[in-house]
C-alpha cells in the first residue's frame, strides 16, 4: 500500500467545509446535542478520516452533510456547511436532491441492506442517471457498464441484471461505490464502508476507493472506528468523542505524536499485531480435545436430492489447563460452528469432543447435563445475551441453582463474581438495560464463571465492543485466567486480538483447519498461503499503534516502508 | 459494529408504565377507557338501571314510539327496548372477555408446545392452518346450528376460530426467542426445558398476548352480534344487542331505532376495545415506539 | 418454478384434509344422535331413518368417512335434506350475486386502501396519518350490518338514489345490476379497506426504515420515486399476504351483507340452511369457502416469486 504518500497538497480547493456544526435532538434550546460544535474541512483529492467510538457522533456528521437526518428528530441548529462554495444547510429539499449523487455521494456500512432487494443492481445505478442526466437508455447503459468495470466487477453484463442477493458482500459494496461515483461527485462520504466485510475483501475495497479517488480527484470523508483502516487510507484524521472534535491533524502526526490524552488512550487500546511474548510450553493436563470434529447440514428437499453443506470438517484441537487457544477465520470459516459443537448447542455429526477425557459429542441431553457445567460460553452480542427481564443476580445464579446450590448461597456467590469482574455489588438487583455493552459482557462472563468451568469459550466475545472497552475486557479475561487457571477457547476474526491473547491458534477456512500451532509462529511466520493472505490484509499492519510508531519490519513482509 | 453506549429501551412491562404510556399516547384512549368502563358498569348494574323487565311481553304495547315510560319505545313483542339494550351488554361483554381468556390460554399452550417440539409443531400447525381456512362466522354458525344456542356453545363457537391466530403468534414469538443468545446461555448453564420456557420464553409472549387478547375480545363481541343478527346466536328471548337488531330487521323501515341504538352501543364497545388494543400495542412494542421517534 | 408450484399445491392438501375432517367430525361427534339433531324435536321415526340413510350414519365412522371423502372427490356434495335438490345445484344457482359483490369489493378495496396506506405512512405522524388510522379503527369496529343499514337509510330511504334491497343479474343490464350491488359493496368494503390500509401503512413504515430507502434518498431521486419504486415494491409482499388472509373476513362479511340487502347469494343460502339444519348444505359451504380461501392464498404464495426475487422456487 502506498496510502500515506499521496497526500493532497494543502493548496487544493476546499470541497467540504463544516463550521461549528451543532445537531440536536429536536429544536428546543436545551435539546441534547449529538454534534456539538464540529468543524472540519475536506480538500479536493484528500481523504479525511473521522474516527471515533460509538456515540461519538461521526455518523450523524455525515448524515447532516447529506441532508439525510430523520426529519424533525435530529436537526442542525447551529453552524454552517459549505459544499463546493454552496451553503447546504439553507438549501431547499429540491436543491439538495440535485446535489446528491452529482456533487456529493455516500456509501454505507451494510452492503447487505443498502441495496433494494427487489430491483436489479444495474437498474439501481441507472436511477441515478435517470434522475440527474438526459442520456438515452443506451448511453446510460454504456456508462453504467464502464463504471462497473472501473470498480473491478467481473462479468459486468451479467451483474448488471443481477439482484443484490445474488452478489457477495464485496460485490455489493462495489455496486454501491459505482452508484456513488457514476456522476463523478466532488465529495464522497464513506460511512464505515468496510466494517461489515471480511478483511481480505476490506483490503480490496480500500484500495479501490484509493485508486478511484486518485483518478477522479474526489474528496473523501471516510468514517470509521478502526485505527487500522485509518492508517491505510487517511491523509488527515479527525478524532471525535461525544459529538466534539478532540484532535485534528495529518495522519502521521496523529499516529506518532497525538496531543490529546483521549487520542493517546485510543491508540494505546489497539492491540498489536505482533504476538505477545510466548508463555513457556505447558504440561498441565488436557481439559478439552476434539478429534475429527465435523458438522454437516443436510438440506432435504421433497424430491430426494439432499444437499449437504459441511460447516466444519475434521477439526482436531487440544487445549490445556490455563492456556488460551484461538480459532481465527473469516465469516463462513466454520469457527463458530466448532465452538457451538463443543458446547453442544448444536450436535456434531462426526468426531469426538472430549472434556477431561470423556467424550460428550454423542451424549443425550440428560446424560450431558452433569458435563455442561465444565464448559461455559460467552457470546458476541452483549445486548442479546442477557434476558432483559431477569435481574443480573438471578441471571448469574441460574446455573448454580440448576446444579443444586441453594438460592441464597447462589445469589451471594453472584455478588462475589460481580466483584471479580469489576462491577459494583449493587448490580445484583439491577436489570441488564441499566448497563453498557462492556458491562453486560462482564456480566455474561460472571454467569459463565458461576459454574466453575474448566473451559470458557468466548465466541467473538469482544468483537462488538469499542476498542477501549475491548482492551479492558481482554485484560479481565487475562486476569481471570491467571487467577483461576481456566482454559480459554477464543473464537475471533480479529488477528490483532488473537495475537494478544492466544497461546496457540487454529486458522480455519471453508470449514477446514488450514494451519495450527503456537501463536507466535503462525502469526509471524505463516506457512500456508491463506494465513499469509489474512495477515497481509490486516489493516494498519505497518503501524504499532500502542507505541506510536511504525512497525520496524512488518511480519514476513518485504514491501514494508522503512 | 461498535456498541458500547445507549442502553436500549427497557422491554419490561410494569402496570404503571403501561398505564402512563396508554394515556399519554393519545387522549382518545382516555375517552375509550371511559366509554368501556361505562358500558361495563351498565352491564353489571343492569337490574338497577333498567326501567322494565327486559323479557316481559306486553302484546298491547307493540312497537310504541319513545315515551316517558318507554324511553326508546318498545319492540314487536311490546318489550322495553331500553331495558333490553342495557341487559344486552351483559352477553356481549361476557362473550368478549370469555373468548379472549380462553383463546389466549389455549393458544398459549398450543403455541408453546409447538414452538418447542418439532413433531407436535408439524401436526398442530396443519390443524391450525385448516381451522384458519374456515371463515370464522361459517365455523361458528355450523357449531351453533348443531349444538344448540346456549351461552356455552356460542362461546366455544366464537373461541375456536380465534385459537389458531393466538397459537401462531405465540409460536412465532417462541421460535424467535429460542434463537436469542440468552436462551442458549440458559441451555449451557444446564437449565431444564420447563425452566427455560417459564423463565425465558413465556415472558416474551405476554406483551403480544395482551394486545392480541384485546383484539380477540373486540372480534368476539362483533361475531356474537353477527350470530345473533343472523338468527344463529343465543335464543332470541334473551336480550343481546345482536338479537334486538335481528328482530328489528323486519321493522327497519317502520322503526329504525331498533337497529340504530343497539348498533351504536355495539360499535362504541368494539371501538373502545380496539382503541385500547392499539394503544397497548404502541406502548408495549418497543419497535413501534422507536418508530414514533423517527418519521 | 414447477417444483415450487408442486410443493405449494401438495402443502395445501393437508389443510383441506383438516377442513374436511373437521366438517365430518363436527356432526358425528356432537353429543346426541346426529339424525335427531338435524331432524329437530318433532321428527317422526321415518324422517330420522331417511336422514340416517342419506348421510350414511348407520355405518361405522371410518367407513362413513371414506365413502364421504370419495363422494366429495367426485364432486358429489350430497342432497339437501329439505328440498332434496343436489347441493351443488343449489350453490350454482345462487353464486352469481356473491361473486359479484366479492369481486367488486376487492377491486374497490385495493383502489382505495393501498393509496390511503401509502399516504398515511408517508405523512407519518401528521393529521393525514391520524385520519387514516381513525378511519381504519372505525372500519374494524362498526359491524357490517350497522354500516349496511345506515347506507340503506341514507342512500335508499332518505335520498332515494338507490333501491333498498334485492338483486338484478348482470345479464339483465349493467345499470340495474350496478344500482343493486353498489351499497352492499360499499358496506362490505369498509372492514376490508380498514384492514388493507392499516397493513399497507405498517408495511410501508417498516420498509421506509430500511437502509436501501436511505440509499435511494442519497441518490437524489424524487420522493414519489422513493415511495413507489422502492418502498411500495418491497411492501407489496406483506400487503398482498393480508389481502389473502383477509379473504376469510370477506367471506364472513358476505354472509351478513347478503342478509342485510336481501341478496339471493350463497351467504344467504348458508344462513337459511343453518336455520333449517340442512347439514349437507352447511358442510358443502364450509368446504367450498375454505377451498376458495386455500386456492386464493396459494395463488398469492405463487405471486411472491414475481414480487420478490429472493424467494426461491
Amino acid at each position: 500500500m502506498t496510502a500515506n504518500t499521496t497526500t493532497a497538497s494543502s493548496s487544493a480547493p476546499v470541497i467540504l467545509d463544516v463550521n461549528d456544526l451543532v445537531t440536536s435532538i429536536g429544536t428546543k434550546p436545551d435539546a441534547h446535542r449529538i454534534i456539538d460544535g464540529v468543524s472540519l474541512q475536506v480538500r479536493q483529492g484528500e481523504t479525511l478520516c473521522v474516527v471515533g467510538e460509538s456515540g461519538s457522533g461521526k455518523s450523524v456528521t455525515s448524515l447532516t452533510v447529506m441532508g439525510l437526518l430523520p426529519k424533525k428528530v435530529l436537526v442542525p441548529t447551529r453552524g454552517k456547511i459549505t459544499l463546493a462554495g454552496e451553503d447546504i444547510l439553507s438549501a431547499t429539499d429540491r436543491r439538495l436532491r440535485q446535489l446528491r449523487a452529482t456533487t456529493m455521494a455516500m456509501i454505507f456500512q451494510e452492503p447487505m441492506t443498502a441495496l433494494n432487494p427487489v430491483v436489479p443492481v444495474g437498474k439501481q445505478i441507472d436511477e441515478v442517471l435517470r434522475a440527474h442526466t438526459n442520456l438515452d437508455a443506451r448511453a446510460r447503459r454504456e456508462r453504467i457498464l464502464a463504471m462497473m468495470e472501473q470498480v473491478r466487477l467481473p462479468d459486468v453484463a451479467r451483474i448488471f441484471k443481477s439482484y443484490p442477493h445474488q452478489l457477495s458482500g464485496g460485490q455489493r459494496q462495489r455496486i454501491m461505490i459505482a452508484m456513488a461515483l457514476v456522476l463523478e461527485p466532488k465529495l464522497l462520504i464513506a460511512d464505515e464502508p468496510t466494517t461489515a466485510l471480511d478483511v481480505t475483501t476490506q483490503k480490496q475495497i480500500l484500495s479501490l476507493i484509493r485508486d478511484l479517488q486518485r483518478d477522479h480527484g474526489t474528496a473523501v470523508l471516510f468514517i470509521t472506528h478502526d485505527m487500522g483502516v485509518v492508517a491505510e487510507i487517511a491523509d488527515r484524521v479527525v478524532v471525535m468523542r461525544k459529538g466534539k472534535v478532540v484532535e485534528t491533524g495529518a495522519l502521521d502526526a496523529v499516529l506518532r505524536a497525538p496531543t490529546m490524552e483521549y487520542t493517546r488512550n485510543l491508540l494505546a487500546s489497539v492491540p498489536s499485531l505482533i504476538p505477545r511474548a510466548a508463555r513457556p510450553a505447558s504440561s498441565e493436563p488436557i481439559v478439552l480435545e476434539t478429534d475429527g470434529l465435523g458438522k454437516v447440514y443436510r438440506q432435504r428437499s421433497m424430491f430426494g436430492d439432499a444437499r449437504e453443506v459441511a460447516a466444519a470438517q475434521n477439526v482436531t484441537l487440544t487445549l490445556r489447563k490455563g492456556r488460551t487457544l484461538g480459532i481465527v477465520g473469516e465469516s463462513g470459516s466454520g469457527k463458530s460452528t466448532v465452538a457451538r459443537c463443543i458446547v453442544r448447542l448444536i450436535d456434531p455429526t462426526s468426531g469426538e469432543v472430549r472434556l477431561g477425557g470423556q467424550d460428550i459429542s454423542t451424549l443425550s441431553r440428560p446424560a450431558l447435563r452433569p458435563h455442561r457445567k465444565r464448559i461455559q460460553i460467552v457470546f458476541q452480542d452483549p445486548y442479546r445475551s442477557l434476558n432483559p427481564r431477569v435481574t443480573v443476580g438471578e441471571t448469574i445464579a441460574e446455573g448454580p441453582v440448576n446444579y443444586g446450590v441453594p438460592h441464597a448461597e447462589a445469589i451471594k456467590r453472584a455478588g462475589e463474581l460481580l466483584e471479580l469482574v469489576d462491577l459494583p455489588a449493587d448490580a445484583i438487583t439491577r436489570y441488564p438495560h441499566q448497563f453498557s455493552g462492556g458491562q453486560r459482557q462482564r456480566i455474561a462472563i460472571a454467569r459463565a464463571l458461576a459454574l466453575d468451568p474448566d473451559v470458557l469459550v468466548a465466541d467473538e466475545a469482544v468483537s462488538a465492543l469499542d476498542v477501549s472497552v475491548q482492551a479492558q475486557v481482554l485484560d479481565l479475561l487475562d486476569e481471570i485466567q491467571t487467577r483461576l487457571g481456566i482454559a480459554l477457547l477464543f473464537i475471533t476474526h480479529d488477528l490483532r486480538v488473537a495475537a494478544q491473547i492466544c497461546d496457540e491458534v487454529v486458522v480455519m477456512q471453508h470449514g477446514r483447519v488450514v494451519e495450527q500451532g503456537p501463536a507466535g509462529e503462525i502469526l509471524t511466520n505463516p506457512q500456508q498461503a491463506y494465513t499469509k493472505q489474512l495477515l497481509e490484509a490486516a489493516p494498519g499492519r505497518h503501524w504499532d499503534f500502542a507505541n506510536f510508531r511504525p512497525v520496524a519490519t512488518a511480519p514476513h513482509d518485504t514491501t514494508a516502508p522503512i | 459494529m461498535a456498541v458500547d453506549a445507549l442502553p436500549d429501551p427497557s422491554l419490561r412491562i410494569t402496570p404503571r408504565r403501561l398505564g402512563r404510556n396508554l394515556l399519554r399516547s393519545n387522549p382518545i384512549i382516555a375517552i375509550a377507557v371511559i366509554c368501556l368502563a361505562a358500558i361495563v358498569l351498565m352491564a353489571i348494574f343492569a337490574p338497577l338501571l333498567s326501567p322494565h323487565d327486559p323479557q316481559l311481553l306486553a302484546p298491547a304495547q307493540r312497537l310504541k314510539p319513545a315515551s316517558a315510560e318507554y324511553p326508546l319505545g318498545t319492540d314487536a313483542f311490546g318489550r322495553d327496548v331500553l331495558s333490553r339494550i342495557i341487559y344486552g351488554g351483559r352477553i356481549s361483554l361476557l362473550i368478549g372477555l370469555g373468548s379472549a381468556v380462553f383463546s389466549v390460554a389455549i393458544g398459549l399452550l398450543i403455541g408453546l408446545v409447538s414452538g418447542f417440539f418439532k413433531w407436535v409443531d408439524a401436526i398442530m400447525m396443519r390443524i391450525m392452518d385448516g381451522l384458519m381456512a374456515i371463515p370464522g362466522i361459517l365455523l361458528a354458525i355450523a357449531v351453533v346450528s348443531l349444538s344448540g344456542a346456549s351461552l356455552t356453545t356460542v362461546l366455544i363457537a366464537i373461541t375456536i376460530p380465534e385459537v389458531p391466530r393466538v397459537a401462531r403468534l405465540v409460536r412465532s414469538v417462541v421460535l424467535s426467542a429460542r434463537e436469542e443468545p440468552y436462551v442458549e446461555a440458559a441451555i449451557s448453564v444446564g437449565s431444564s426445558l420447563p425452566k427455560i420456557m417459564w423463565r425465558h420464553l413465556v415472558p416474551n409472549t405476554i406483551a403480544p398476548l395482551i394486545v392480541q387478547g384485546t383484539y380477540v375480545c373486540a372480534s368476539a363481541i362483533l361475531v356474537e352480534a353477527i350470530l345473533s343478527f343472523l338468527g344463529c346466536g343465543i335464543s332470541p328471548e334473551i336480550p343481546t344487542w345482536g338479537n334486538i337488531m335481528a328482530e328489528g330487521r323486519a321493522f327497519f323501515q317502520i322503526k329504525p331505532s331498533l337497529i340504530f341504538w343497539p348498533g351504536l352501543l355495539l360499535s362504541i364497545a368494539i371501538l373502545s376495545v380496539n382503541l385500547i388494543g392499539d394503544a397497548a400495542r404502541d406502548a408495549l412494542d418497543p419497535r413501534m415506539k422507536q418508530r414514533e421517534a423517527r418519521p | 418454478m414447477l417444483g415450487y408450484l408442486i410443493r405449494r399445491i401438495l402443502a395445501a392438501i393437508p389443510v383441506m384434509g383438516v377442513v374436511a375432517l373437521f366438517v365430518f367430525l363436527l356432526l358425528r361427534l356432537t353429543p346426541g344422535d346426529p339424525a335427531a339433531i338435524l331432524a329437530g324435536d318433532n321428527a317422526t321415526p321415518e324422517q330420522l331413518d331417511r336422514i340416517r340413510t342419506s348421510l350414511g350414519l348407520n355405518e361405522p365412522l371410518y367407513t362413513q368417512f371414506i365413502t364421504w371423502i370419495g363422494k366429495l372427490l367426485h364432486g358429489d356434495f350430497g342432497v339437501s335434506l329439505i328440498s332434496n335438490v343436489p347441493v351443488i345445484t343449489m350453490i350454482g344457482n345462487r353464486i352469481e350475486p356473491t361473486i359479484s359483490i366479492a369481486l367488486s369489493t376487492i377491486i374497490l378495496t385495493v383502489i382505495v386502501a393501498v393509496p390511503l396506506g401509502v399516504v398515511a405512512a408517508w405523512k407519518h405522524g401528521t393529521w393525514v396519518d391520524r385520519f387514516v388510522m381513525a378511519l381504519s379503527v372505525i372500519g374494524f369496529s362498526v359491524p357490517v350490518f350497522v354500516i349496511g343499514y345506515v347506507l340503506i337509510q341514507v342512500f335508499a330511504i332518505d335520498l332515494r338514489w338507490l333501491p333498498v334491497q334485492g338483486y338484478r343479474s348482470f345479464a339483465r343490464g349493467f345499470g340495474p345490476f350496478f344500482e343493486r350491488i353498489a351499497l352492499p359493496t360499499l358496506a362490505l368494503s369498509f372492514i376490508y379497506i380498514a384492514l388493507i390500509a392499516r397493513m399497507t401503512r405498517a408495511a410501508m413504515l417498516d420498509v421506509l426504515d430500511e437502509d436501501y430507502i436511505r440509499t435511494a434518498r442519497a441518490k437524489g431521486i424524487a420522493e414519489h420515486g422513493v415511495l413507489l419504486r422502492h418502498a411500495l415494491r418491497n411492501a407489496a409482499v406483506p400487503v398482498i399476504t393480508v389481502i389473502g388472509t383477509g379473504f376469510a373476513l370477506l367471506i364472513s362479511g358476505v354472509v351478513v351483507t347478503e342478509t342485510v340487502f336481501n341478496l339471493p347469494g350463497i351467504g344467504r343460502l348458508t344462513v337459511d340452511a343453518v336455520l333449517a339444519r340442512d347439514y349437507p348444505v352447511i358442510q358443502a359451504m364450509i368446504l367450498l369457502t375454505s377451498g376458495i380461501y386455500v386456492a386464493v392464498n396459494l395463488l398469492i404464495d405463487l405471486s411472491y416469486t414475481l414480487l420478490d426475487p429472493r424467494i426461491r422456487y
